[in-house]
């Protein structure tokens, strides 16, 4: 019984914290619409800042505390407000997923930046060994302090929303932004403070949780997936029900650590298990709930970009395999093999073409889907048997279903977060369980957590070397983005499209939804498993790392700002992440920079080392260019070149020449590598005058602007 | 003549390159109720946003009791006493009756005030003081967005198309609503399709057509040229 009760004094500190965390997000909702994906990233940096101050500056910690919550936190969410999220007003929900998301990379890649990850923090709990003993019972004062805090914030946020008139305007915000003003009241000065108490909620959580898990970047960012949980259950708008979902979700965790020996299944799996509870009830809270939940529909249309042609798909797969040939004769081979693993990028980021682009569903698990292809080839590809590549695509395609099962009753924010928690528990679990049996088989699934691929062998005709992977990669990256292509100008394509503009009309339409939704997320999972395999099978080898939650987000990122639709952009993602693009310009330009400027030659090289960073805010830009920058500025450019022969010939003349040069030894691949990429790029850009908007493109605008007000009306 | 309290001179306004709004001018007298009426589409809607600040202007000017007032923000705007009713169900449908007028204090009465006026002048309200906007009938929000005019009494009030998805009945007893607003000596730019709902009440009204003020003068002169305008009403 003693037990018990120090097993449920420890849950409800952890309940405590979730609750404070949950109660940031849930309010910062309520009041602005926007779900935060980065109040975790929010917290972690507080947590940071926090420990900088009173450790690594021995600050008294009531200083520390109160710079840090009281003063920073705050002005970090007007910060946020002004920077970022005021941009938003009037954008689709998916814009503003992709927006927080990109602020969740910058901050953890500005966190990687400030704090070096490989030294360890040590964080000592508030009142360390201080003990209030309660009936027999020992209850730190660390706990006692945070029920109280918890206890401060539900009292004062109920007292804020219900009892004073600046609450009701922050919830009458969400209601309709421009009717607030039209009351008198200014909109955004009200947003302004629902992101400081946001901020400064994420940061107390922070704060609080720090002690009990290491001082670590990504897990403290991660540490809001949990949060989700307990906000879910509130269905994103109730602070009573968020709380009891925080206190069932902390002393649920508290029991089950607690009891683990006492548990049917043997130890060694239980520690993946613990850490995804969170994660597993944040599933079935979103799969079982007894409402389905609906987000706002996604009423921007990415794509105002025409149909791709026959022609000019096949053009372009034509000219990457033999691109890819060309090149694979200049590159070192070592370099060779650090390249192999572009195009295993560049397929799973064309496989989030079908499901995001096309149709609509905001999957944020691509990477998970990939790794089950990495497993798969390990597992049945030992010999390089091509049947291993088969079972990639095909296993993850059925996983791919079960994910879209959700998407029945769930849309929206709710789906997104689905599939972040079929991630997060692939990460936290199921590719981190030891070896063991089951239905008389032996399953020891990631390997113990490094898998060793062997490239394909089809008939007789060994992908092993450098070279021939390399050009194979680009003829499957090729023949996959001329599938995709297939897809959009399918009639299944027009349904995906027509799905994503409006599933009610669709169904209405005898449409059935439900076949739509299970086929595109099974050609996606299927092609990102093929990625996957490929992927691995480049690199020869693989970790759980390189196929993690965060490696998901930050390719649907890069996929992002260069533009969901285009098979283009997929190509752009698989060299930018695959060839480390970032650290090769940064570099360089860290080495142009002259050495009396060290702390410039410093920051470049900062820079290109932290790709998250650079991710982060290119997306956060996104709000400028929200179809992508290979879809609304190199494509109309080279679709005027494409018309133009002698432009076309000067082009492709230019190219060969520096090619020639560089056979003759005359540049180095650096050289050669910039005039290439200055020639397809910027010469386009520097010839052609930019296309003028089109008619349709102000419709659009309009359309979407009139829908987003009847939807806000429809609530 | 009486001077002009609301005055619009060449608006043009449109929706990205479209333009909407072709050089309108209207100009709206103290203590007058003008009638501006036209078929879907004629940019009515547009015009009182683009005057409420809510949409932008594309060029012209907006003047405010003789302060030019283009390009100020909503909240600015209502400060100095423009009051719109926007179209469709000017409330907030997750906040309560009571809420809702809470948020009509934010131009200086007191919530006690703007519940006891609000109560008076629509009793209904009053019953369904609790109930959150969203359940309430399309009648009783419209009566809830009126309340916040009479509650803030502004020097103009704008209103767009009161009549929309309601029955005729109920609206001519929210027009009587608006005119006893404008017999307190709020000045009044109704915007309709149909005429019969609002004619009887303006000292001036004015017929849109794509965009273009069409015809303007007294109800007498424009109901003659209605029916060759549009086919409304």
């Amino acid at each position: 019984m003693q037990q018990f009760f120090s097993y449920t004094v420890s849950g409800l500190g952890t309940a405590a914290i979730y609750a404070i965390a949950a109660a940031g997000l849930v309010l910062t909702y309520t009041t602005t619409g926007v779900f935060n994906f980065a109040h975790g990233a929010t917290s972690m940096l507080g947590a940071f800042t926090y420990w900088e101050m009173r450790f690594a500056w021995h600050w008294p910690a009531p200083v520390a505390l109160i710079v840090c919550l009281g003063v920073l936190a705050p002005l970090f969410g007007i910060l946020l407000e002004r920077g970022v999220m005021r941009h938003l007003d009037n954008s689709s929900e998916t814009t503003k997923v992709v927006t927080t998301i990109s602020l969740m990379l910058g901050l953890l890649g500005l966190s990687l930046w400030l704090w070096n990850p490989s030294r360890s923090r040590p964080f000592p709990r508030f009142w360390e060994g201080d003990v209030l003993t309660l009936a027999g019972v020992r209850i730190p004062y660390h706990v006692v302090a945070t029920l109280a805090v918890t206890l401060l914030v539900a009292l004062g946020l109920w007292l804020v929303l219900k009892r004073t008139r600046f609450g009701v305007s922050m919830r009458a915000v969400v209601d309709d932004r421009s009717l607030v003003a039209l009351n008198g009241a200014r909109p955004h000065v009200i947003s302004m403070a629902s992101w400081s108490v946001g901020t400064v909620l994420a940061a107390t959580a922070g704060v609080l949780i720090a002690p009990t898990l290491k001082l670590s970047a990504l897990p403290l960012t991660l540490l809001v997936v949990n949060a989700y949980a307990a906000a879910v259950m509130g269905k994103l708008k109730n602070l009573p029900l968020t709380f009891l979902g925080a206190l069932v979700l902390g002393l649920a965790t508290e029991y089950f650590r607690g009891y683990q020996s006492s548990l049917p299944f043997s130890d060694k799996f239980v520690p993946g298990f613990l850490a995804s509870v969170p994660v597993i009830v944040l599933l079935l809270v979103l799969v079982l709930g007894r409402s389905p939940l609906r987000g706002h529909a996604i009423t921007r249309v990415r794509e105002t970009v025409q149909r791709p042609t026959w022609a000019g798909s096949a053009g372009m797969a034509v000219g990457v395999v033999l691109v890819a040939a060309l090149l694979s004769d200049v590159i070192p081979r070592t370099d060779l093999f650090t390249l192999g693993r572009v195009w295993g990028l560049g397929i799973i980021a064309l496989s989030l073409i079908p499901v995001v682009g096309y149709g609509g569903q905001l999957s944020l698990c691509q990477m998970s889907f990939a790794g089950v292809g990495m497993v798969m080839v390990q597992h049945l590809g030992s010999q390089g048997n091509p049947l291993a590549l088969v079972a990639a695509i095909v296993v993850p395609a059925l996983l791919g279903m079960i994910v879209a099962l959700p998407s029945f009753r769930l849309s929206g924010i709710y789906f997104a977060l689905s599939t972040a928690a079929f991630a997060v528990l692939m990460d936290r679990w199921i590719f981190l369980l030891p070896r063991f049996r089951f239905l008389g088989l032996d399953w020891d699934i990631f390997n113990g957590g490094s898998l060793d691929l062997r490239r394909t062998r089809f008939f007789g005709l060994s992908m092993e070397g450098n070279r021939v992977f390399f050009i194979y990669g680009a003829a499957v990256f090729a023949l996959v983005s001329v599938a995709v292509v297939g897809i959009r100008r399918s009639n299944y394509g027009q349904r995906l499209l027509a799905l994503k503009d409006s599933p009610a009309a669709c169904a209405t339409l005898g449409m059935n939804i439900k076949v739509a939704k299970l086929g595109v997320f099974a050609v996606s999972a299927g092609l990102a498993g093929l990625g996957g395999a490929l992927y691995g099978q480049g690199m020869q080898s693989a970790t759980t790392e390189s196929v993690q939650f965060v490696s998901s987000l930050t390719l649907l990122m890069v996929m992002v700002v260069a533009g969901l639709s285009s098979p283009g952009a997929a190509l752009f993602a698989g060299v930018f992440l695959g060839f480390g693009l970032n650290n090769v310009i940064f570099g360089k330009i860290a080495d142009f920079v002259p050495d009396r400027l060290g702390w410039a030659e410093h920051f470049f090289d900062k820079l290109g080392s932290n790709t998250l960073i650079v991710v982060g805010l290119a997306g956060l830009s996104l709000g400028r260019h929200p179809d992508g920058f290979v879809a609304t500025r190199l494509r109309p450019r080279w679709d005027q070149i494409l018309a133009r022969p002698h432009a076309l010939l000067g082009i492709g003349g230019t190219l060969v020449v520096a090619y020639l040069v560089r056979i003759a030894g005359l540049i180095n691949n650096w050289l050669f590598a910039i005039a290439a990429i200055i020639v397809l790029t910027v010469v386009p850009a520097a010839i052609v005058p930019r296309p003028k908007h089109s008619a349709e493109h102000g419709l659009a605008d309009d359309g979407e602007e009139v829908m987003i007000r009847a939807g806000a009306r429809g609530h | 003549m009486a001077e002009a309290v609301l005055e619009l001179k060449g608006i043009r306004a449109g929706y990205g390159s479209v333009e909407v709004l072709h050089e309108v001018d209207l100009s709206l007298r103290r203590g007058s109720v003008l009638a501006v009426l036209g078929s879907n589409g004629a940019g009515k809607s547009t015009l009182l946003r683009v005057a409420a600040g809510l949409h932008p202007l594309g060029s012209g000017s907006v003047l405010l009791d003789g302060r030019r007032v283009a390009n100020w923000s909503p909240d600015r705007l209502a400060r100095h006493g423009l009051c719109l009713i926007p179209e469709g169900r000017g409330v907030f449908p997750r906040l309560t009756v009571r809420e809702n007028l809470w948020m009509s204090t934010h131009l200086g009465v007191t919530r006690a005030t703007a519940e006891e006026i609000a109560f008076a002048r629509f009793p209904r309200l009053g019953e369904r003081r609790d109930q959150m906007a969203g359940t309430l009938s399309g009648g009783e929000q419209q009566m809830l967005a009126l309340a916040r005019a009479v509650i803030v009494r502004p020097k103009v009030l704008l209103v767009d198309e009161l009549s929309m998805g309601l029955a005729p009945q109920l609206v001519d007893s929210l027009y009587d609503s608006v005119r006893a607003i404008a017999a307190d000596g709020v000045s009044v730019l109704v915007v309709e399709q149909f005429a019969r709902a609002v004619l009887g009440m303006a000292d001036r009204a004015a017929i849109m057509v794509s965009g273009r003020v069409v015809h303007q003068g007294t109800p007498a002169e424009v109901e003659e040229h209605l029916s060759s305008a549009y086919l409304g009403g």
